[in-house]
């Protein structure tokens, strides 16, 4: 399943590099994408376990970054 | 354009002020001696430190707690620190307050930048008027049904794509197809969803729902091209992972090794945190992404869709162009090019009355001629629907020629050959009317002459016509070749960009297509399914590095598009597939704005590689210059921050 996300207050773009690339580590996770220009995530995960799996995105996002706001596109 | 501050930036904005003051009174307080008391002096510059550096300090202090150590904030608090402590208490505070100052202005010109590029792609109307029972409300596009009748006032922005069912107006479509001509539209005319109604009222019925409406889907399209990643956004980002890490280290070497050597620790530890500060890699990172943003940004704003990074930089390595023929480089719109009487056709049309009356007013005798063969013609195929039948009515139609059921003409005996001809006969005459052998086989001699001699055939086909067994003329029915056809391939022999045409038309007819536009490479006589194995062929000749581009009209070349180092459809309003197939969509049907693509992504990955020589290059500078003690702190934080802050705004060039 791909699903869309916006970023609030992504404002450095190594940190959306590090966002990535911890991403794409989790389990489940078959892709992700983050766009810094457009503050813009695209997760391409597991469907039975998308859940579990946007919990553990989130928690990598806010370790990189606690001030990034994840919303639905 | 003027970007008004968020109340976020506002409070930054603010405190640097303030950090700024406190920074000046201690540095006066120090200068001029007006505290004697050292502990003061240290009290006064850590109070202007704390403020100027409250958000780095801050976010360190949390980072540390979630274990990201190797983070920018930190390594700055590090660095200053260690400054205070070996005593360049100003410049730790200098330092901290121009890294603040730095950060403040990269973050306003991303957001400003952000904000400037989607002004470029603004495309998206607010609101549609729409009629339900006897009331117009005024609802979200989302909100309209298809079949609904929508009202769109002047100066308005058409919400969802739509057919008129009342009124004239001019459309100015420049913001989706990059077109500055504003079209003309009446009843029965298509409106294209994002596009703005000039003068007049319009009332049109909406023929898809706001979701699969052109402006949904241009938006969708290049907000998504960020996604996808060129490879020197992925170098750059993987060039950051171990630049921080290295910096970090030999900072700490430098600091260690040679204080133990020469004895003179504050030194070396000055030295080492000066690299602290050069570590950071944001400018790096953000020009790259940025500068292609801006590309894509701009390439919109011409009615050029490009749907991610890795594509443009693909097409500023293109060095094979492979163009569909029909409908890309030609109109895909056969015509009536040419028609050729025969000189026994004039002599017969001296001595006899045949169908039109001998003068009509406003024309020329030539003009006549060749409209008495027109005539026939088109008498003589008014029952066949083949398309070369079709434009031959048309044109005679347009002549004023040729009407339907006209009392005065009796067609009989009609009797077609499917592929060949027709014969018949029109009033008393007998007519045929076919390709050059079914006139030989119908027992026609040919050696007539035409009246004009020497005539090139190739160029389209050719459609014979015979009166009373005495060759009457020909018709020459062509596919016109689109005007800036030939400006397109000849821009792109500038560029030393090899054009290759397929086409499954005859070979005669694409040599003389090619021959006039300056085509290197024609493939005729195709199968739908041969234009896929010669784009692999051709593939597999290019040099790894070079790209091929195929462009075609989105119709029935799907697979090529996709097969293609870069697939670019044209004529992308309202075609599904083109979209869906194609890497880069052209709005309009002008092969040439090809070329406008191809500047544009040259630039941008000039840009691009400006800012990564650029950035990477000062900040080993100053790497060199600090180990060495010629650069101070205050260039490394120059090295940071100046370095991204000049990156941006030569990433923002890409947008022009």
């Amino acid at each position: 399943m791909k699903k869309n996300f916006v970023l609030e207050e992504l404002d450095c773009a190594n940190c959306a590099a590090k966002m990535q690339e911890g991403i794409r580590k989790i389990e489940g996770v078959k892709d992700c994408s983050i766009a810094f220009m457009t503050k813009k995530m695209v997760l391409e995960a597991e469907e039975q376990d998308y859940e579990r799996i946007l919990k553990e995105v989130k928690k990598v996002i806010g370790k990189v970054d606690p001030e990034v706001e994840v919303l639905p596109a | 354009m003027k970007t008004k501050l968020s109340k976020k930036m506002k409070r930054r904005l603010y405190r640097i002020g303030l950090g700024a003051f406190l920074f000046v009174l201690a540095l006066a307080a120090q200068k001029l001696s007006l505290i004697k008391d050292q502990n003061g002096l240290v009290i006064m510059f850590l109070i202007a430190y704390l403020v100027a550096g409250h958000d780095v300090i801050r976010k360190a202090g949390r980072n540390i707690v979630r274990g990201q150590v190797m983070d920018e904030n930190f390594l700055m608090v590090v660095a200053s620190l260690g400054a205070f402590l070996i005593s360049e208490m100003s410049e730790a505070v200098g330092v901290m307050l121009f890294y603040e100052i730095g950060e403040f202005f990269q973050d306003y010109a991303v957001n400003h930048s952000r904000r400037s590029i989607a002004a470029l792609m603004d495309i998206r109307p607010d609101q549609a008027n729409v009629r339900r029972g006897q009331e117009i409300l005024t609802v979200s596009p989302e909100e309209v049904n298809v079949d609904e009748i929508i009202v769109i006032k002047p100066g308005e922005r058409i919400p969802l794509d739509a057919v008129v069912t009342n009124g004239n107006s001019y459309v100015d479509t420049m913001a989706v197809t990059g077109e500055p001509v504003p079209r003309a539209v009446c009843e029965g005319e298509p409106l294209i969803s994002g596009c703005i109604n000039k003068n007049g009222v319009l009332e049109a019925r909406v023929t898809r729902a706001y979701a699969d409406s052109t402006v949904a889907r241009i938006l969708d399209l290049v907000e998504n091209a960020a996604q996808r990643k060129a490879q020197s956004e992925a170098f750059i980002t993987r060039f950051a992972r171990y630049y921080t890490p290295i910096v970090v280290i030999t900072a700490v070497l430098l600091a260690l090794i040679p204080s133990l050597i020469t004895g003179e620790p504050s030194v070396w530890i000055y030295r080492a945190l000066s690299f602290l500060v050069i570590s950071c890699p944001c400018a790096l990172v953000i020009s790259v992404p940025l500068s292609f943003f801006g590309g894509i940004g701009g390439a919109s704003s011409k009615g050029i869709l490009i749907k991610g990074s890795n594509y443009l930089e693909a097409l500023a390595g293109a060095d094979t162009v492979v163009f569909d023929k029909t409908g890309t480089l030609t109109k895909g719109v056969f015509e009536v090019s040419k028609i050729l009487p025969t000189k026994a056709f004039l002599s017969l049309r001296r001595e006899e009355e045949t169908i039109l009356p001998k003068k009509q007013t406003g024309h020329s005798d030539d003009a006549q001629d060749e409209d008495e063969l027109l005539c026939l013609a088109a008498y003589a195929e008014s029952y066949s629907t083949h398309p070369i039948a079709s434009s031959i009515i048309k044109t005679a139609k347009e002549r004023g020629v040729f009407q339907e059921g006209n009392p005065n003409i009796t067609v009989s005996d009609i009797r077609e050959t499917a592929g060949k001809g027709v014969s018949c006969v029109i009033n008393n005459m007998r007519i045929v009317c076919g390709n050059e052998r079914f006139l030989r086989e119908s027992g026609i001699p040919m050696e007539e002459e035409l009246v004009e001699d020497n005539n090139d055939f190739s160029q389209g086909t050719a459609v014979y016509l015979a009166v009373d067994n005495i060759k009457a003329g020909v018709i020459l029915i062509a596919d016109e070749i689109k005007t800036d056809a030939e400006a397109c391939i000849a821009g792109l022999k500038a560029e030393q960009i090899r054009s290759v045409m397929l086409t499954g038309d005859h070979q005669e007819i694409a040599d003389a297509v090619a021959k006039k536009l300056g085509i290197d490479t024609v493939y005729a006589e195709l199968l739908p399914g041969d234009k896929v194995d010669i784009v692999e062929k051709l593939i597999k000749e290019e040099a790894p590095e070079r790209t091929l581009v195929f462009m075609g009209d989105g119709i029935n070349d799907a697979p090529v598009l996709a097969r293609a180092d870069i697939g670019v459809a044209m004529g992308g309003v309202g075609s599904d597939a083109a979209i869906e197939a194609a890497d880069i969509v052209l709005m309009t049907d002008e092969p040439a704005k090809l070329l406008t693509a191809a500047r544009i992504a040259r630039k941008t990955l000039r840009i691009v590689r400006e800012n990564i020589i650029f950035a990477i290059g000062v900040k080993l500078l100053i790497l060199i210059l600090a180990a060495f003690g010629i650069a101070n702190m205050w260039g490394a934080v120059f090295a940071d921050v100046g370095v991204a802050m000049i990156a941006i705004l030569n990433a923002m060039r890409a947008m022009k």
